[in-house]
């Protein structure tokens, strides 16, 4: 389908972008970029956060006015800037990541409201935004109750409805930036399907993506950009994962599993037919120290909820929990901590980090005493004990007191990790920890990983995506609805069985 | 030097700069305006009534800075200072001795620290919004207190507690003695204390410090426990410079000690705030209304000024923040 649209039409392109400069306060945030999209054709914009690409669609829907010298060409005309106006008009549309839908508002009005806004008689034609919606998901190729309130809907299909209110725009060029963060595996090819009948029906999809599976999966081309510069525009035929990642980051990456020989390695943590009702079932594992256990599975396998268990802020129904030795029974997360089990959140945002407040407040509050001194904190110790981690890990800040917010996600997950690093624990439970992370910032959580295990501590790695735990764990566990379904060596197992184990 | 100023900066924070700026310019418009303004007698009257305003300021801080409130200072420190005057009373009324009251007000602190623990497990266990559990406790206390003493004063207050309302100690007037020792308790509890940090944590993201091993509960039963307490002590000073309790004394004064936070730079919606810059802006409120009296305008109108000057405070922060937004541009 694609391919029809590259060789029918490709003399033209339906947007085409030249010489595109933009400085924020000094920065140069795109530095004579060149785009092109040609029509009915799935582009990727790839690039590490920062890399300009949110600049890029924000010049391109008139938000942002590029340096003089630019030339926009879309559906025809030629412009020096975009204006917010003239991109709707031409059937620009913009998915954002968090999708502005209203979720008290049934179905229909989200993706209708716009086609009723401002006209005379201004009263609301409930039968007409019916109409209007249903059609523009049959567009789409799917059915939904079009009068249920949308809060009632799974985040994949709010996804929909974003994108059946672009096409109600009439929408000629679509920007989905992030798409499938936040969706399952199953509801991700769904949306890919439904990006392709957009595409077979001549709307231009560019597509945002960190994952790039799909990237590969979806798109006819690749624009890269690195540090506000164009890197190139590639065919996806010919791609690798690899490839991409070495293109945005502008680094190679040594991948290859971990031999580590813990036969003879003492048992940290034991755990014999641990169960939660509902959330999961007779789970049994251990983690020696020096290893690190990695544990995959689907969103919603039970993962989060049994390291939660394991930190002691969940209580489980039945079965034990052995750590050094002993049978634990955690009254909360502090019980927890003093036995030496630390917890990373899988959201750092909202969970992992405090983020309005100061970086070092974030790394010293979960070892407040060892800071004190005569009942009273230290700034003194506070200071040192956070420079040490600073340099331990290779923590990259302006000033100790800045708001942690304003670091990098890989920055931010460091400090994340020294929070609990400073609490000396036995027992390291990572959950997703990188998430919202760079691709080229990844690297560098990992080599602290792989360091940690080796200095002796034992690690439980959770990710959904199996390459992270498969390249960087000693063991894999493979988990389901709330059950331990599989376990893999790396290396003796291929990462392949394991996707499609995980994946099917 | 500018060692010594980035230091003070530090331990003051940021927020101080605004009431600083307010006091300056208090004082130069009232020394040009009231040529009596820069005199002993101004700066006497603040001092007499900076206390009552400034310790119930206190008490309301600690539950702001956990994004809470507290709404029932006024009618805690009333009831504080109803059980030290019947406390004064059973032990022989005007004639009661030292001994009564420093029973009566161990006493009166321990029924403040009550309301505020109530309060405290009240909000950390059921998680319900501090302004309905603190309007509930104030509502009730304010009954409770009206049936106990029939909606009238309480007197007959022995005459050595009018030292402790009026006297003064090396020229320093006793209440704002205690209410400086009571600034600088709290300015340690905050920057120096476990206690104090978890406050601001849990004003932040309660839930982000929960994920940190912070037992929250305990932190906000604290922080109200400690808010009733101070509470009383206003309730005490309130007593020995009225020489009487009444139900419904200094209830104005719940407002001001929101805005007054506010003015001190403190988030509305908790995490951030410092007691140095609250204080600061105490005095220039107090400063405000004593120099507008000292002109014969009315006490009304001081109030008036008081909301005047809070608007021009937000509108000022926003003009600022917009300068600060381009200086980082430029760089």
């Amino acid at each position: 389908m694609a391919d029809q649209a590259l060789d029918g039409a490709a003399s033209r392109p339906l947007l085409s972008l030249r010489n595109i400069n933009m400085t924020f306060g000094g920065v140069k945030a795109l530095k004579n970029v060149s785009f092109e999209v040609l029509p009915g054709e799935v582009h990727c914009l790839a690039g590490e956060n920062g890399s300009g690409k949110s600049t890029l669609i924000k010049v391109i829907t008139g938000v942002y006015k590029p340096e003089a010298g630019a030339m926009i060409d879309y559906d025809g005309q030629s412009y020096s800037q975009m204006s917010p106006v003239t991109a709707q008009a031409g059937g620009i549309q913009v998915i954002w990541q968090d999708l502005a839908l209203f979720p008290e508002m049934t179905v229909a009005e989200n993706i209708a409201f716009q086609t009723v806004i401002g006209r005379w008689p201004r009263l609301v034609n409930y039968a007409e935004m019916r109409r209007v919606a249903t059609s523009a998901l049959q567009r789409l190729g799917v059915t939904l109750d079009v009068d249920l309130a949308l809060h009632h809907f799974p985040i994949a299909q709010r996804q929909i409805v974003a994108i059946a209110r672009a096409l109600v725009g009439e929408a000629k060029l679509v920007f989905m930036d992030e798409p499938t963060a936040s969706l399952t595996q199953s509801e991700t090819d769904y949306l890919l399907d439904i990006v392709r009948n957009l595409s077979a029906s001549g709307v231009a999809v560019v597509f945002v993506s960190h994952r790039l599976a799909e990237v590969l999966e979806i798109s006819s081309r690749v624009t890269v950009l690195r540090d506000g510069g164009l890197v190139g525009v590639y065919p996806t035929k010919g791609l690798t994962q690899s490839r991409i990642t070495e293109l945005m980051t502008g680094k190679t990456f040594d991948h290859s599993v971990l031999r580590r020989d813990l036969a003879k390695s003492p048992v940290v943590l034991e755990v014999e037919g641990l169960s939660r009702p509902g959330e999961f079932e007779d789970v049994s594992l251990t983690v020696r120290r020096g290893e690190t256990l990695g544990i995959t599975g689907l969103l919603g396998a039970g993962r989060t909820e049994l390291a939660l268990t394991l930190f002691g802020m969940r209580k489980p129904k039945s079965g034990s929990i052995v750590l050094n030795g002993n049978l634990v029974r955690f009254g909360s997360n502090r019980d927890a901590v003093a036995a030496g089990v630390a917890y990373l959140s899988e959201d750092r945002l909202s969970l992992g980090l405090i983020q309005p407040q100061a970086i070092a407040d974030n790394m010293v509050i979960a070892s407040l005493d060892k800071i004190l001194a005569g009942g009273f904190i230290s700034s003194d110790r506070k200071r040192s004990l956070v420079n040490g981690w600073i340099r331990d890990l290779g923590i990259r800040i302006g000033r100790q007191d800045d708001a942690i917010s304003t670091l990098s996600g890989g920055n931010q997950q460091r400090v994340a990790i020294a929070k609990w690093l400073a609490t000396d624990p036995r027992l390291l439970i990572l959950d997703a920890p990188t998430v919202g992370v760079d691709v080229g910032a990844r690297a560098g959580i990992f080599d602290i990983v792989s360091k940690l295990a080796d200095s002796g501590l034992a690690i439980i790695l959770i990710s959904d995506e199996v390459p992270e735990v498969y390249y960087n764990a000693d063991r894999v566990l493979h988990m389901a609805q709330g059950r331990i379904v599989g376990q893999y060596a790396p290396g003796a197992a291929t990462l392949q069985a394991i996707e499609e184990a995980v994946y099917a | 030097m500018t060692v010594w100023i980035e230091r003070a900066r530090n331990a003051l924070g940021p927020e101080l700069a605004g009431p600083l700026a307010a006091f300056v310019m208090v004082m130069i418009v009232f020394g040009i305006a009231a040529p009596n303004f820069l005199s002993r007698a101004t700066f006497g009257s603040v001092a007499f009534q900076l206390p009552e305003l400034g310790l119930l300021t206190l008490a309301m801080l600690l539950p702001i800075l956990t994004g809470g409130l507290n709404l029932a200072i006024t009618f805690t420190a009333n009831m504080a200072g109803l059980t030290l005057a019947w406390v004064l009373q059973s032990q022989g009324g005007v004639d009661a001795g030292i001994g009564a009251f420093v029973l009566g007000s161990i006493l009166a602190i321990a029924v403040g620290a009550l309301s505020g623990l109530i309060m405290g497990l009240v909000i950390a266990y059921t998680k319900a919004h501090p302004i309905l559990v603190s309007l509930s406790m104030m509502i009730f206390l304010r009954g409770l207190g009206e049936f106990l003493t029939r909606g009238g004063d309480v007197s007959g207050i022995p005459g050595f507690l009018a030292r402790i309302g009026y006297g003064s100690i090396l020229g320093i007037p006793v209440p704002l003695l205690i209410f400086v020792a009571c600034v600088l308790i709290w300015h340690i509890l905050l920057t120096r204390m476990k206690l104090g940090f978890n406050t601001y944590m849990i004003g932040s993201n309660i839930e982000a410090t929960r994920y940190s091993g912070i037992n929250t509960r305990k932190v906000q039963v604290l922080v109200y426990t400690l808010s009733g307490a101070m509470c009383a002590v206003a309730g005490i000073i309130m007593l020995a410079r009225f020489n009487s309790v009444r139900v419904g004394h200094g209830e104005s004064y719940l407002l001001i000690t929101v805005l007054a936070c506010f003015l001190g730079g403190v988030n509305p919606f908790g995490g951030f705030g410092r007691v140095i810059p609250v204080f600061v802006a105490l005095v220039v409120l107090q400063l405000l209304s004593s120099g507008l009296n000292l002109m014969g305008a009315n006490q009304h109108l001081a109030t008036a000024v008081w909301g005047i000057l809070m608007i021009t405070v937000m509108i000022l922060r926003w003009l600022a923040g917009r300068l600060k937004f381009l200086n980082t541009n430029r760089r």
